[in-house]
């Protein structure tokens, strides 16, 4: 570099020299838009299918020059996370500083290299634009600044849940899954965008955003503050919930390439630590908010103590009425006691949401069975409404030959004996028809105690569908029945229990299931009858669905009742065509425990309207 | 301007004029206003009005999340707004008690160098534009045009760039971008030669800066004076010597420096600081490809990221001097408060009416553009 010093005087002459420029061609550019750099911000591009309308970039944007504008057209899906809402920028506002592609879950915003906008006189509205995936102007401009693997924004991986080995689960029924420490639940929590997709797709709406946000807060008592305004049965849903909520997280989408990892918020093990976190008496002081001050003097009966007609009791206790709940087994909780493994739910657990609707004034008559000990009709002369909540406690037969001898039993039923403590005697080796998590349940439980008492686990499952593709149960209980010995035999159907002369069970006769479904999509599965094969076992487990144990409202009612395909019919609010009685959970709508505590609000609301 | 500036106003009896010129005058940069006393041409008095902006940064910086504030600072200074980014995220990574990856770091001094590049190309061609010679100001912005091409080219955005974010930069540099910054600096170094001809080694331009709005060291300091035009009264201090921050320490450059403090000293420190600033370019272009790994640290999801509570002051060397934000978190999702110290509203408020003080009109506008100022800094 030449040095100048501050006293060189510099001569009038110097400019001269550059008289050369004079000669040289202007380089004044055109005043044409130039291509713009492969990272440019320009306009935005929207892909309309990918967008779930989460309103993330509205969130993060800082000039609030996004505003959410619902499409029609666009189809709505809550269970799958999809809203028909889109960005429409307001380019007065926007400061091109794509901090909305950088936060998007789906990279379906995205900015494009064009620059250029003029309006026209007074089309000033032309500034308030709805991106489409060819640009606000339809000109397929490339991409600009799309995101990269450093500019996401996003936290994509869960925090990891700690479980019980599958040799150290095996031979006893303790709970598997950990559990996840503070520190884990609040930088899970902090993964959330707060769009409130689970929300809408959770069957009772719980305020899932709320109630993550309160434990990224680290205050769990406000968390189960938001959780008590929708769920009672907040702990057995933080544990064995199908967690639809998780299927629609915005986080758990695909990411720019497609691949699938991105995972979603784990909201039921984030519900189950703030639970847990909470002590019994103050989520009893929780669960007593909202009481209504007056009696109604209204009494309603609820048949079924499971978590339908619990849920139907809180919510009308709290509304003021009475309510006495009619249960025929010795304990409350239904399908969630009766059916689920404790190595899923430990009773404990169970027991105390069920003390918590107890303590707001529910009451429980156990051992009455409606139809035997108590009619009906006198249901009906002692209250102003009845519900009936009985769900499906009978299970379904494949009624294949053989499946009525008596090594051949129902799922639901040897489920029911377990937490009973019922004697019966274990098979040492069994086959389990049906691919549902039910089927899963069985055959895990059997393992267990074929574990405990012969050092060994002999059970096979044998579904219609297909590993990885139809197959119904859970991933996770798939995956773990797997680790647990469990043998699964995917795509065969039952043909036949073969019955020896002595009538003992010999094995299964299964053959090779070549579709489960005609072009109708009605079930009607064909088979290959070539590919056969024979399953030696000492007891086969039937659980392919179950039904409801009707008879017990009596021939009249059931006669004055309208019936859809053997269910009950009733209306969106759970009311039957009788106008006293009214039905909720797994026997109208199944098949889970959030959809059975939905249906439960749904029916108090309708029944206390209909009491005023 | 305000109905009553529109005309000159006589005071009393004297022989003084009240005249007003900005905030849109040729000679004024940015928003911003003086009002002036003459006694003939000779200023009696100076005001200063920096209050032409209204957008009340610091405040406004309260009210939005962290990572929303990016897109705010780098408007504190326009010609020159990768220093307010990175003193930004420097401020908010102490409180996290973070630390950008050294490639980042890197990117980072690229950055702030390039910036300085295109600040002092700004000003020193404004500065020979207040003397009438245009010249030099059609070829500082030409030339400081190519810099953002190259801004264009990385950040994805020529003025505002918005690269940075705290725990390092948003995105990797695009391939064959050292060439591209190389072959740049090649070009500034030759037009070298063409900037001395016409201003420089001018003999018009050199009288008409020479003793021009002189401040001495000791006025200097007091006012708080930083940056080139302290250095230009003889006092070499610099952020990036005194106190280095990301990777300055391993760079060799040296602190131009002058003695006089008049306009001609403070254009004379910028003319050599742009060629330092190519020096340290040219050591990252060597460096950079062998510094391997991340760009990033993580922060948290932005949308519900608090910063633990706490505060840092974090200090950069901009082209305009000393900048540094104070950042004050109470653990919330947004700051609980900002202040920038923008190294203008030491230099173009008080010094500025010192300055004026006795000078002659057609000066006025030439102070305050040796001083170079940014408004906005001023009135945050």
């Amino acid at each position: 570099m030449k040095k100048i010093n501050y006293n060189d005087k510099g001569s009038i002459l110097n400019p001269l020299k550059n008289l050369q420029f004079f000669a040289r061609k202007p380089i004044t550019e055109k005043l044409e838009p130039r291509p713009a750099s492969a990272s440019y911000r320009g306009f935005h591009i929207n892909d309309m299918d990918k967008c779930i309308g989460c309103s993330s970039c509205q969130k993060i944007c800082d000039n609030a020059a996004i505003t959410m504008v619902e499409i029609p057209s666009i189809k709505e899906d809550a269970a799958k996370g999809i809203r028909n809402l889109r960005p429409a920028i307001d380019y007065g506002r926007c400061c091109w500083c794509a901090l909305c592609v950088d936060i998007c879950p789906t990279s379906a915003i995205e900015l494009s290299r064009e620059y250029v906008h003029v309006c026209d006189g007074d089309e000033t509205d032309s500034y308030f634009v709805l991106p489409q995936e060819n640009g606000i102007h339809g000109l397929n401009f490339e991409k600009g600044w799309t995101k990269t693997e450093d500019s996401d924004l996003l936290d994509r991986k869960r925090r990891p849940m700690g479980e019980m080995e599958p040799e150290e689960r095996i031979d006893n029924f303790n709970e598997i899954v950990d559990g996840f420490t503070l520190q884990m639940a609040v930088e899970e929590a902090s993964r959330c965008v707060d769009c409130g997709l689970c929300e809408d797709a959770c069957p009772a709406h719980m305020h899932a955003p709320n109630y993550i946000r309160s434990i990224y807060e680290g205050n769990l008592e406000q968390a189960v503050e938001w959780m008590y305004e929708t769920n009672p049965f907040s702990h057995v849903c933080g544990r064995v919930c199908t967690h639809i909520c998780e299927d629609a997280c915005s986080l758990g989408r695909a990411d720019k390439d497609g691949n699938k990892s991105s995972q979603p918020i784990a909201i039921r093990w984030l519900k189950r630590f703030a639970m847990d976190g909470v002590s019994k008496t103050k989520i009893k002081q929780i669960a007593k908010k909202g009481m209504a001050r007056k009696k109604s003097g209204k009494s309603i009966a609820i048949i079924g103590a499971g978590p339908a007609g619990l849920t139907t009791a809180f919510d009308l206790v709290k509304k003021g009425h009475k309510v006495t709940v009619y249960e025929a087994l010795p304990k409350a909780g239904g399908m969630t006691r009766y059916g689920i493994p404790n190595y899923r739910l430990p009773e404990d657990r169970l027991d105390q949401d069920i003390e918590v609707i107890q303590s707001v004034g529910v009451e429980i008559k156990y051992n009455v069975r409606v139809g035997i000990d108590i009619s009906m009709k006198q249901l009906e002369k002692d209250n102003d409404a009845v519900v009936v909540a009985i769900g499906l406690q009978n299970g379904r037969s494949t009624r294949v030959a053989g499946s009525d001898n008596k090594a051949v039993v129902k799922a639901v039923d040897l489920l029911r004996m377990i937490p009973k403590g019922d004697k019966f005697e274990v098979p040492k080796s069994a086959v389990v028809i049906g691919g549902g998590n039910v089927a899963m349940d069985i055959a895990r439980s059997l393992a267990r105690l074929q574990k405990q008492q012969f050092k060994k686990v002999n059970v096979t499952v044998s579904a219609l569908e297909a590993l990885g593709t139809t197959f119904l149960a859970d991933d996770e209980e798939v995956k773990e029945s797997l680790e647990e010995g469990i043998v699964i035999l995917d795509s065969r159907g039952p043909r036949e229990c073969v019955i020896d002369k002595t009538g003992k069970l010999e094995s299964l006769h299964t053959v090779k299931v070549e579709s489960i479904f005609d072009e109708q999509g009605r079930f009607a599965p064909k088979y290959d009858e070539s590919d056969s094969q024979f399953h030696p076992c000492d007891m086969v487990v039937e659980a392919i669905g179950q039904m409801s144990d009707v008879p017990i409202l009596g021939d009249e009612l059931t006669e004055e009742l309208e019936w859809n395909r053997g269910r009950m019919q009733v209306d969106e609010n759970g009311a039957t065509s009788v106008n006293w009685l009214w039905s909720a959970g797994d026997m109208v709508k199944g098949p889970d425990v959030i959809n059975a505590v939905a249906d439960g609000h749904r029916v108090a609301n309708d029944i206390d309207k209909y009491l005023k | 301007m305000r109905p009553e500036n529109y005309q000159a106003v006589q005071l009393g009896e004297s022989n003084e004029y009240e005249i007003f010129i900005g905030p849109n005058h040729p000679g004024i940069e940015g928003n911003y206003a003086l009002k002036l006393v003459l006694d003939g041409d000779i200023v009696v008095k100076g005001t200063t009005d920096a209050g032409y902006l209204h957008r009340g940064f610091e405040k406004l910086m309260e009210g939005r999340l962290w990572i929303q504030n990016l897109a705010i600072v780098p408007r504190i200074c326009v010609p020159d707004p990768a220093p307010m980014e990175v003193s930004y995220s420097l401020a908010v990574e102490e409180i996290m008690g973070i630390e950008a990856p050294i490639r980042a770091q890197w990117i980072r001094v690229m950055q702030l160098e390039l910036s300085r590049v295109a600040a002092h190309l700004f000003t020193f061609g404004g500065h020979a534009a207040t003397t009438g010679m245009y010249t030099p100001m059609y070829w500082g912005v030409a030339d400081r045009d190519l810099v953002l091409d190259l801004f264009e080219d990385f950040t994805g955005g020529r003025v505002y760039s918005i690269y940075n974010i705290p725990g390092g930069v948003r995105r990797e540099l695009p391939n064959g971008f050292l060439e591209k910054l190389s072959n740049l600096l090649d070009y500034l170094e030759s037009r070298q030669n063409d900037y001395d001809n016409l201003l420089f080694t001018n003999q018009i331009f050199v009288q008409r800066a020479k003793g021009v709005g002189i401040l001495s060291k000791e006025d200097a300091l007091d006012y708080g004076v930083t940056g080139p035009n302290l250095r230009a009264c003889g006092l070499a201090f610099d952020v990036r010597r005194d106190d280095p921050y990301l990777v300055y320490d391993q760079l060799d450059f040296d602190i131009p420096t002058q003695q006089a403090g008049d306009a001609w000293a403070r254009i004379l420190v910028r003319r050599d600081e742009l060629f330092q600033s190519i020096r340290i370019l040219r050591q990252v272009i060597e460096k950079l490809p062998t510094i391997k790994g991340p760009i990033r640290t993580p922060i948290p999801n932005p949308l519900s990221w608090n910063v633990r509570a706490g505060e840092a002051y974090a200090r950069v060397e901009s082209s305009k001097g000393e900048l540094a934000y104070y950042v004050v978190s109470d653990g919330g999702d947004k700051p609980y408060r900002v202040h920038v110290r923008g190294p203008s509203s030491m230099h173009a408020v008080q010094t500025l009416e010192y300055l004026a003080k006795g000078a002659r009109l057609e000066d006025v506008a030439q102070i305050m553009f040796s001083l170079d100022a940014c408004p906005p800094e001023v009135d945050r």
